[in-house]
């Protein structure tokens, strides 16, 4: 394996696994302030026992988020210290601010969790909401940084490459910053909330008059549901910025060889690069065009239209986007009929079919995210930063990166395994 | 002294601020690896009652506290990013351990707290959460004394200049600079540094006799290793790294090292007349003395003898930002951290609020 092979796993391990921790970090303090929030209002405290069972989960779903983050912190120069060179002073804002918004997250998380006994009641929910506030100002902030490497803008370039007259501030209104911030957020608030939801549907099969799984139910629909059906919106304004700005991405996440006019959109099929063609795909005529620029006849750009090492690698990008869509649709599908089943019964645990499924798309959130991570960083290769800079040009020199890149991953397998027993037995406490 | 404040300019103030943050780093998240280590070396009939009042100190605070070293990274990478990407390069190895004890320590200690209530499981955790609480504070001790010594900047400078081209040989420029007498000497004195500010913070926290009593002993023996460290970290200096040890005892650095000799004395005095709070502001003094030490001597270099503030400064847009970004964010921190601090130290139980006894 390559160093600068090693360097993309490690990078890719380390976000694959914090990713997952943050989107809980995101959605989970706002599904526990809403119980809270009911205790408060209505005084049944089987919302005082669930907003403390989600607390006690989220401590420890937080804390690995926190030293994961650390860990990222540290790879930006580790990893690519060419990158951070080149680009720290043009993203450092954005880091800077999330480093605030985190310390917000930490404090307020800290208040919350220990100060039950110890502030009064509107400072405990003020607390809960400062959290559920700064986990997603942090997401945010993060995403602005990506965004910049996706839709670089804010600098000129000199005539030795570096950058010149830069704008932090312009640097962080990206084209792409807005929908990928969007769409990092609608994915934690989904991908959490129903997943929540698949467990308590799992246990509400087991025994149907729980009250309590009922009422975790009915707050984990109402932030995962949602976000769930609006997502696809979202991935549609997503799809139409990457054909605008990146082309060469879309091309390669819609396997598109040839630039062309009423392109149609490929589905599935075998990308094969040798011979610039996929086999066996399902084509829709004009899918494409009318996906990416809502016009039947535009034009598409193809991946002929760059050489070959300017390509990322097809076959994974597409597998990656075909999949994210998949899942996506599946979750929207189950959030509309969860909204129907409660339109027409006005109780989510009416419908066991309604529970099963949420039981089978319980995963697909986090699944989801992590093939959109995959998405977007694997589709922007050879480029760290589109179009500026190689990620060969950004890896350090240090040799044997692949010692560094196996210690992470066993690190990180075993803590997800440790993570998973503990959750599961907090969850059979309760059961 | 007036040649220097009159080159003060926004390079140095960001690196004011960025040591400031380093410095409420190893206050807080330092006296709480430092509680790890106590957590190790608990004994006697207290033994319990130790490892319990040093969960209790530190679990609510420990994340906010651990952020401090994200904004330090944060800072150092926006403001002087080409002095980052040289020490990531350099000091490569023991980061990475570093961020590998980060991880254990603040996972085991969830762990702990929230897995099982199985014995055998708390004390697999523990044992994880100490030696990592150990591990941890030596390797930052390591990372600083590298730096110090001139070594990283020393190796900064045989490294290839464009990526891809074949490296020089790997022992000199990624082991050499750390591994060695001075940075070992200073990441003991690292550690024994967090050990007796948690030792002392402890002291002052417990509010019980017998408590308090174990941790002024042992504050006491680790303000005694500490200045075993010191020492035996200048006489290598004084064999390894000369210019260090000359820039340690001469001019302005002369007055740091002289106001951490008298808040070294005075923490412990106020320790052996059991002045409590006193002792708790003195030794916090005196690291933070020590802390600012070694930054005046470095002075104006990020890495010596090659990376100058000023040489690898951003562009001044980039730290005017910052600097805006800086006030603006503490101006929420502050009060944010004193609310956090006093909800937690406070032992008024009249302020109680409890909605239910059995909190899980």
């Amino acid at each position: 394996m390559s160093d600068l092979l090693a360097a993309r796993t490690q990078m890719a391990i380390s976000l694959g696994f914090h990713i997952v921790f943050a989107e809980i970090g995101i959605a989970m303090p706002l599904m526990m302030l809403l119980a809270e929030w009911r205790w408060r209002r209505t005084g049944d405290r089987a919302y005082l026992y669930l907003a403390q069972r989600w607390a006690k989960g989220t401590a420890i779903l937080f804390a690995i988020g926190a030293v994961s983050g650390t860990v990222l912190s540290f790879e930006l120069g580790l990893l690519w210290p060419g990158f951070m060179r080149f680009a720290g002073p043009l993203i450092g804002m954005p880091f800077s601010l999330e480093g605030f918004a985190f310390f917000l997250e930490a404090i307020f998380l800290g208040v919350y969790l220990y100060g039950w006994d110890k502030v009064s009641p509107r400072a405990h929910l003020a607390a809960g909401a400062v959290v559920a506030a700064s986990g997603a100002a942090s997401a945010v902030f993060v995403v602005l940084v990506n965004a910049w490497m996706n839709a670089p803008t804010g600098f000129q370039v000199g005539a030795d490459g570096q950058l010149l007259n830069i704008d932090p501030i312009a640097a962080m209104q990206s084209p792409a910053a807005f929908q990928q911030a969007l769409h990092m957020l609608l994915a934690a608030y989904a991908a959490t909330g129903l997943a929540v939801a698949g467990v308590h549907a799992l246990l509400l099969l087991r025994d149907g008059t729980s009250g309590f799984h009922r009422r975790a139910l009915g707050i984990a629909l109402l932030v995962g549901a949602p976000a769930a059906v609006l997502q696809p919106i979202s991935g549609d304004i997503s799809a139409r910025v990457v054909a605008m700005t990146q082309p060469v991405k879309l091309a390669a996440l819609e396997a598109q060889w040839k630039t062309q006019r009423g392109a149609p959109l490929t589905l599935g099929g075998l990308p094969d690069e040798a011979r610039e063609q996929t086999r066996f795909a399902i084509e829709i005529p004009y899918g494409l065009s009318l996906l990416a620029f809502h016009d039947p006849h535009a034009e598409v750009q193809g991946l002929d239209s760059v050489a070959k090492a300017d390509r990322p690698p097809i076959a994974i990008v597409h597998y990656a986007f075909q999949t994210m869509v998949a899942l996506g649709s599946a979750m929207a599908l189950v959030g509309v009929f969860a909204a129907w089943v409660w339109w027409r019964r006005r109780d989510v645990t009416a419908s066991r079919t309604l529970l099963r499924a949420l039981v089978v798309v319980a995963p697909f959130g986090f699944i989801a995210t992590e093939v959109g991570w995959i998405v977007t960083e694997v589709g922007r290769q050879p480029w760290v930063v589109q179009g500026l800079m190689r990620t060969s040009d950004a890896v350090t020199p240090m040799p044997w990166l692949a010692v560094p890149m196996l210690l992470f991953t066993f690190l990180y397998v075993g803590l997800g395994a440790i993570v998973v027993a503990l959750i599961t037995s907090l969850v059979r406490e309760t059961a | 002294m007036t040649a220097f404040i009159a080159s003060i300019g926004l390079p140095e103030i960001i690196a004011g601020i960025l040591v400031l943050g380093l410095n409420a780093y190893v206050l807080t998240g330092g006296a709480d690896f430092g509680g790890g280590v106590w957590d190790v070396f608990a004994s006697g009939v207290r033994r319990e009652a130790q490892r319990s009042l040093i969960a209790k100190a530190i679990g609510p605070i420990w994340e906010a506290n651990h952020v401090w070293l994200i904004l330090v990274v944060v800072i150092l990478f926006t403001a002087f990013p080409s002095a980052f990407a040289t020490l990531s390069i350099v000091l490569h190895i023991p980061l990475t351990l570093m961020l590998v004890g980060i991880v254990l320590r603040g996972s085991s200690f969830v762990f702990r707290s929230y897995g099982s209530r199985d014995r055998a499981a708390q004390g697999r955790w523990g044992r994880v959460f100490s030696i990592a609480s150990i591990v941890t504070p030596v390797l930052l001790g390591v990372i600083v004394g590298a730096i110090a010594s001139g070594a990283v900047g020393a190796a900064a400078s045989a490294l290839p200049t464009s990526p891809g081209a074949t490296s020089t040989s790997f022992a000199p420029v990624f082991i050499a600079p750390w591994l060695a007498p001075f940075p070992l000497a200073m990441g003991v004195l690292a550690l024994a540094m967090f050990a007796f500010l948690a030792a002392v913070y402890l002291a002052y926290a417990a509010t019980e006799n017998g408590l308090r009593e174990d941790f002024r002993r042992r504050a006491l023996g680790a303000a005694a290793v500490m200045f075993v460290a010191a020492f035996g970290g200048l006489g290598v200096a004084r064999m390894h790294a000369p210019d260090v040890s000359r820039d340690l005892t001469a001019g302005f650095a002369f007055y740091f090292q002289l106001a951490t000799g008298i808040a070294a004395i005075t923490a412990i005095w106020a320790l052996w007349t059991r002045r409590w709070a006193l002792a708790r502001i003195a030794a916090a003094a005196q690291v933070s003395l020590i802390l600012w030490g070694w930054v005046v001597v470095q002075y104006p270099y990020v890495i010596p003898s090659t990376h100058t503030l000023r040489a690898t400064a951003a562009p001044r847009i980039t730290l005017v930002l910052l600097l805006w970004g800086l006030i603006g964010g503490s101006v929420v921190l502050i009060p944010s951290l004193a609310y956090l601090f006093r909800t937690f130290t406070s032992n008024d139980s009249s302020r109680s609020h409890s909605p239910d006894s059995s909190i899980p």
